[in-house]
């Protein structure tokens, strides 16, 4: 874990391990309902602008795989939660304010490092 | 199966039948809330359960699910906000109920919410499916009939927008209600209202509300159904108990005065007070009060009572608040006794306890449990007294008069002792307790001379003729012995004194008796004297007769010899022809 916290912190390695996942993140919705369907263009966009290449999103719906909501105490929907890199963040609702998203990710240090 | 199941679940569901419109119940399985509710709780519906911390909500909800999946074949589902499974289960492990095995029988599904608002970024609009997709998933993995949410309302605590999540919370009562699930709610105290955040806004059925509260250190829990939509319930407060049986609330105030009066007689144990009482002893299913100042001997005619129960085989309880079961077994034993046969063979039970050890209702509750369990045919109080000290007299009233109510009910003969100060009154003795009495036995202490002799009065007994006499009794290893009090010239004697006025009516009747054996020995011998003069004149009587006919036969002898003679004479001068002629004027000459 530490160490790969550490790969994240070096932006000299980033382009040699550019296809390396370092950000995990998991989107739960349940159906697709637009508030769903808004949480995950927001978090693609935001993904796609800040950390291009180094994520993976895996979409849970719960109406799907019930089983999954009590693993991550997963109550309100849409739900963010991001598994990588630690400590675990959890983050709920449509993800439209993206200050929030940026700051709560940690992304935003990161983002002004990488330009 | 399936249908034994079905059958179990519409056995629980109190179904308004014929009556379309009747409210369709859900029986709770709670010791007397189903009394209370007339029935259980509304079906298909939530059900708020609130009061302050420490008041029983959880164990009231985890029982009403694992009663309903145990014995109604309600599975059900926990969702529990507060605590995690591991801690959930062990604190019920404590009421007997075995979470683990439910679960693993899939009759019960725990489903632990937690939200921790620290780690919780609100980003944008959001709605609690996720919560609604959870309950689903766990009421579909058991097929579950009955939800508890435990306790909801830290989910304000957890998730600050209030709009969404009371949007979210009305939602789900919709949701749940139109599964027909029957929900409980449990929600903390709010000041001054049912729950802090005003639940019940949401949950307009049926609210009950549990609370705990101490007076002078004595710690009592009480229920009321604070509503009941289209149903009706008990309004009052009632005292219940949380022990190793879960839950039992006494629904006593309730009973009216309806109980069936049998004509049946139970013996008191002791032969002549049964004979006071008309020769016929308490009426089965009577309540007695054995009053008397300390030292009369109350716990021994009440343990006289217990033991010839048992000695019918008949069950009996024995709830004493004097002294320790083993300590009664070896005093009962110096006035013979034994009662240490009957706890062996099971048909005895003593419940020994401080009065001081908890407070009035509880005592109750125990009680009722105790006597629910045993099924006794006699329950013994020694002394009630000693509970007075406990409550107030109003509650103290009121208990006795729902302990009395509910023993009545049933059918069990009880006897109460009851301690009295030496300087009170009579009337004030059993105030509260003698109008609810049947059977008002006294046992007083009389004073004469340096001694104290116990004596017994009945002074009451409904529905059968007693006694009006006041009779001594002396205990001793024989066990109980009753006797008639002197009434003597100079008034009621008892103890020395009665011995020595017996003694002294021994002497005289000694004397009396003397004299009657010597009057009568006096008769029999003058009968034989004078018999015996008589057959003394008698004799001489006969021999003075025999010589009178002696002399009779000796003159008639002379006379017919002289005939002849004087015939032999006149046939020698030979006159016959004037023989025949002459004989007889000469026969009736000499004459």
């Amino acid at each position: 874990m530490k160490r790969r916290s550490s790969v994240v912190r070096k932006p000299a390695k980033k382009l040699a391990r550019k296809r390396a996942v370092e950000w995990e993140l998991r989107l739960y919705i349940a159906g697709q309902t637009a508030r769903s369907v808004a949480a995950g263009a927001n978090l693609q966009r935001i993904c796609d602008q800040y950390l291009e290449g180094r994520y993976r999103i895996e979409v849970v719906d719960l109406l799907m795989n019930p089983k999954l909501a009590q693993g991550d105490q997963i109550l309100a929907v849409p739900a963010l939660v991001r598994r990588l890199p630690s400590p675990l963040k959890k983050f709920i609702g449509d993800l439209s304010n993206e200050e929030r998203v940026l700051v709560g990710l940690d992304i935003r240090p990161l983002a002004k490092a990488a330009r | 199966m399936a249908k034994a199941t079905l059958a179990k679940h519409l056995k629980s569901v109190t179904a308004g039948g014929s009556v379309a419109h009747k409210l369709r119940k859900a029986r709770s399985g709670i010791d007397g809330l189903d009394d209370i509710t007339g029935g259980g709780l509304p079906y298909g519906r939530p059900t708020l359960v609130c009061g302050g911390a420490g008041s029983g909500k959880t164990l009231f909800a985890m029982e009403f699910l694992v009663r309903g999946a145990t014995e109604y074949g309600d599975p059900g589902v926990f969702v529990a906000f507060e605590e995690t499974p591991e801690e959930l289960a062990a604190n019920v492990a404590s009421l007997g109920f075995d979470l683990h095995k439910l679960q693993a029988q899939k009759k019960l599904a725990v489903d632990c919410v937690r939200i921790d608002p620290s780690e919780i970024e609100v980003t944008g609009a959001y709605d609690l499916e996720g919560l609604f997709v959870r309950l689903q998933y766990a009421i579909d993995s058991v097929g579950a009939r009955r939800v508890v949410l435990d306790t909801i309302e830290n989910l304000f605590g957890g998730l600050h927008d209030e709009q969404i999540l009371r949007a979210e919370l009305r939602r789900l009562f919709r949701w749940l209600k139109a599964r027909e699930m029957t929900v409980v709610i449990t929600g903390e105290k709010g000041d001054g209202t049912l729950t802090r955040q005003g639940l019940e806004e949401y949950v307009s059925d049926c609210v009950i509300f549990l609370d705990h509260r101490v007076v002078e250190q004595n710690s009592t829990r009480r229920l009321r159904v604070v509503k009941y939509r289209g149903s009706p319930h008990g309004t009052n407060e009632y005292p219940f108990l949380i022990d190793e049986g879960g839950l039992s609330i006494l629904p006593l105030s309730s009973v009216g005065l309806t109980h069936r009066a049998s004509t049946e007689r139970i013996s008191s144990g002791i032969a002549r007070l049964d004979e006071m009482l008309g020769g016929k002893s308490f009426y089965k299913g009577s309540t007695v009060l054995v009053s008397g100042t300390a030292g009369t001997g109350k716990t021994s005619v009440a343990m006289c009572f217990a033991n010839s129960a048992c000695s019918r085989g008949e069950r009996s309880v024995l709830f004493t608040f004097e002294e320790s079961p083993e300590q009664l077994v070896r005093n009962m034993r110096s006035v013979g006794i034994d009662l240490e046969r009957h706890l062996k063979s099971g048909l005895l039970k003593i419940v020994a306890s401080r009065p001081s050890s908890h407070g009035l209702e509880m005592h109750l509750a125990t009680m009722h449990r105790v006597i629910n369990q045993f099924h006794p045919d006699v329950v013994v109080i020694d002394p009630i007294t000693n509970l007075f000290s406990v409550g107030s007299p109003s509650e103290v009233q009121s208990m006795m008069t729902r302990l009395i109510d509910f023993l009545k009910v049933r059918g069990t003969t009880a006897m109460c002792t009851s301690l009295t100060s030496a300087t009170s009154e009579l009337e004030q003795v059993a105030m509260g307790v003698s109008s609810l009495v049947d059977t008002w036995v006294m046992l007083e202490v009389l004073r004469s001379g340096r001694e104290r002799n116990r004596s017994l009065t009945i002074i009451k007994s409904r529905g059968s003729a007693h006694s009006n006499q006041t009779s001594e009794f002396r205990l001793s290893n024989r066990g109980f012995e009753l006797m008639d009090t002197y009434l003597g010239p100079t008034g009621v004697l008892t103890g020395s004194a009665r011995l020595a006025q017996e003694a002294q009516d021994q002497a005289t009747l000694a004397v009396h008796a003397g004299k009657l054996e010597r009057s009568t020995e006096e008769r029999v011998r003058q009968r034989k004297l004078l018999k015996n003069r008589i057959a003394a004149l008698r004799e001489e009587f006969a021999t003075q007769d025999a010589d009178i006919e002696g002399s009779i036969q000796e003159e008639t002898m002379r006379r017919d010899s002289l005939i002849a003679e004087r015939h032999a004479m006149a046939r020698s001068r030979q006159a016959f022809a004037s023989v025949g002629r002459a004989r007889k004027p000469a026969g009736s000459r000499s004459r």
